[in-house]
């Protein structure tokens, strides 16, 4: 029995920062991706939106705010969200709905608008019960201080440099100058990065991801109608949007402190190297299957941790693999060949389908000046906070 | 005019000036350890305790990472100081609690001055005042010998 579903067409509004309504966004991507599958709005069946949280009640509603701007036309729908993974769970409802019979074509679409400068917590008050206020008050521990412990961690540990650090995102942005939908076009120099103002040490400003608007959105439908429409869909063989198991041994954001080891055995699999795995299990394939990735450089230096993550390398050889140009665009498994996020900036709901957009143009082989070369599947990661592991596997 | 030391929450710490610790809880079912303190579920899947106790945490340990804030963080972190002055966040592993636990480090160390796995201990540090309190945090600094 299968788990595939296809990829009948994708679209996105191009990430920027101009603060206009996220609904705009959704609207501009669903019907971008409505026109590369060739359906109409009207023949959609299942909506799957990412909500987004810092728009108010219009976000937390996302898939209904945009079908109410497409017209609604009585599809079902269902709206959720799980902070970066939001887009790798909407794709997850949607493919359950098609795998089951329910319907036979499904729209995903996320979009964001977002606010300058660090994520703050949202809503208003003090909010003695939420991790995510604490933290600001008691530490002021944003993002950047996050992705810069795991950063000091590599050096630390594997040897990484900062000059490492600083070719990621050289590396990304010589793609991006292809991608039109990225925010930032720009080939950098390794001197124009370590140039760059230090915001959490060892990791400068252009090493750390902007916050942007955009829309990104996908038509999946079943094996049956893709077979009526094309003879070549690309499919989705794998979602995985796993938890991890307690106790995890990491301090992930927005914590204080990591689980405690001392009373229960630590998972044989630590959470984030779990995350793809299920993907991988669901689609029949490996790592090493994996013509490119498009995971989450929320710092330059997370993509090496991910590299990791999803079994391209061993833990600690992400930086020789750079170094060597594997991970380049010309080399062995491409990452981030979209230009990552480093060229995008995030937009939270909208980012792991946009992951899974490029995946499709890779292996349909549309990904002008920045094509991989025979790409034939891909994988994409990141996690959400709270939690929330996102993973989906592409294949021709 | 003398402000009141207050904590900048309760019962996360001993606000003994002298001997500060952190305060867990311990799930008395199965022994797990919890900071910030767990007081309503224990979080390991197989234990279904609903009763804890508190615990006093190691004040020393070994540091994980650190880092530090160049940039004033967003509201609600409030500075001590106008204008901002940077500042570090360590990391520090727990080796009984096999826990790593993140604080504040003390004004005057700086990333130049840490390194991973250098001892480091508690001590408590303002993290910001009003006209009527010093509200105060754990912090960590590298520990003495």
């Amino acid at each position: 029995m299968t788990r595939e579903v296809a990829v009948l067409g994708v679209g996105m509004h191009p990430w920027g920062k101009w603060g206009r309504n996220f609904v705009e966004y959704g609207v501009a991507a669903a019907r971008a991706a409505m026109a590369d599958a060739g359906v109409e709005w009207k023949d959609i069946q299942f909506v799957a939106g990412g909500e987004n949280i810092r728009n108010g009640y219009p976000g937390f509603v996302a898939g209904a705010s945009i079908m109410q701007a497409l017209g609604f036309q009585g599809a079902q729908v269902a709206s959720t969200y799980g902070a970066c993974a939001t887009g790798s769970q909407a794709i997850s409802m949607a493919r359950a709905q098609i795998l089951a019979g329910i319907c036979d074509v499904a729209l995903v679409v996320g979009a964001d608008t977002t606010p300058k400068g660090f994520f703050a917590p949202t809503g208003g008050g003090e909010r003695t019960q939420d991790p995510d206020w604490l933290r600001f008050r008691l530490l002021g521990a944003t993002n950047p201080v996050y992705f810069g412990l795991y950063a000091r961690r590599r050096m630390d540990l594997y040897g990484d440099s900062e000059r490492d650090f600083a070719q990621v995102k050289v590396k990304n942005s010589r793609c991006a100058v292809h991608n039109e939908n990225a925010r930032y076009r720009k080939a950098y120099t390794l001197e124009e990065v370590l140039a760059s103002q230090m915001v959490s040490d060892p990791l400068r400003l252009l090493q750390i991801c902007a916050t942007s608007d955009g829309g990104a959105a996908l038509v999946l439908c079943s094996a049956e109608y893709a077979r009526r429409r094309t003879t070549k869909p690309v499919k989705i063989a794998g979602v995985s949007t796993v938890t991890p198991r307690y106790p995890q041994t990491s301090v992930e954001m927005p914590n204080f402190a990591s689980d405690s080891a001392a009373a229960v055995r630590v998972p044989d699999v630590a959470f984030k190297d779990s995350i793809a795995k299920l993907a991988y299990e669901q689609a029949g394939l490996g790592p090493e299957d994996m013509s490119c990735a498009e995971v989450y450089d929320l710092s330059s230096a997370l993509e090496l941790d991910w590299i990791e993550h999803v079994g391209l390398c061993k833990q600690g050889e992400a930086a020789k693999l750079l170094r060597e140009g594997v991970t380049a665009l010309g080399g062995a498994q491409p990452v981030n060949p979209s230009g990552g996020l480093g060229a995008f900036g995030e937009a939270i709901p909208a980012q792991a389908i946009a992951q899974v957009c490029e995946l499709t143009w890779q292996i349909r082989g549309q990904a002008k000046g920045r094509q991989v070369e025979g790409a034939r599947a891909g994988v994409t990661a990141n996690l959400g906070l709270f939690g929330h592991g996102s993973s989906v596997v592409v294949k021709a | 005019m003398n402000k009141t030391r207050t904590p900048a929450i309760e019962g996360w710490f001993r606000a003994d000036e002298a001997k500060p610790s952190l305060l867990g809880t311990r799930c008395t079912g199965c022994g797990s350890v919890f900071f910030p303190r767990e007081e309503t579920f224990c979080r390991n899947p197989a234990c279904t305790g609903t009763k804890f106790e508190e615990v006093e945490l190691s004040t020393r340990g070994r540091l994980w990472s650190y880092t530090n804030n160049c940039y004033a963080p967003p509201a609600p972190y409030v500075s001590p100081k106008e204008p901002f002055e940077p500042y570090a966040i360590a990391a520090v592993e727990l080796e009984r609690e096999k826990m790593i636990v993140l604080g504040q480090v003390v004004p005057g160390i700086g990333v130049d001055q840490l390194e991973v796995g250098m001892p480091m201990e508690l001590v408590l540090g303002t993290l910001y005042e009003d006209e009527k309190n010093e509200y105060v945090v754990w912090k960590w600094k590298p520990a003495n010998g």
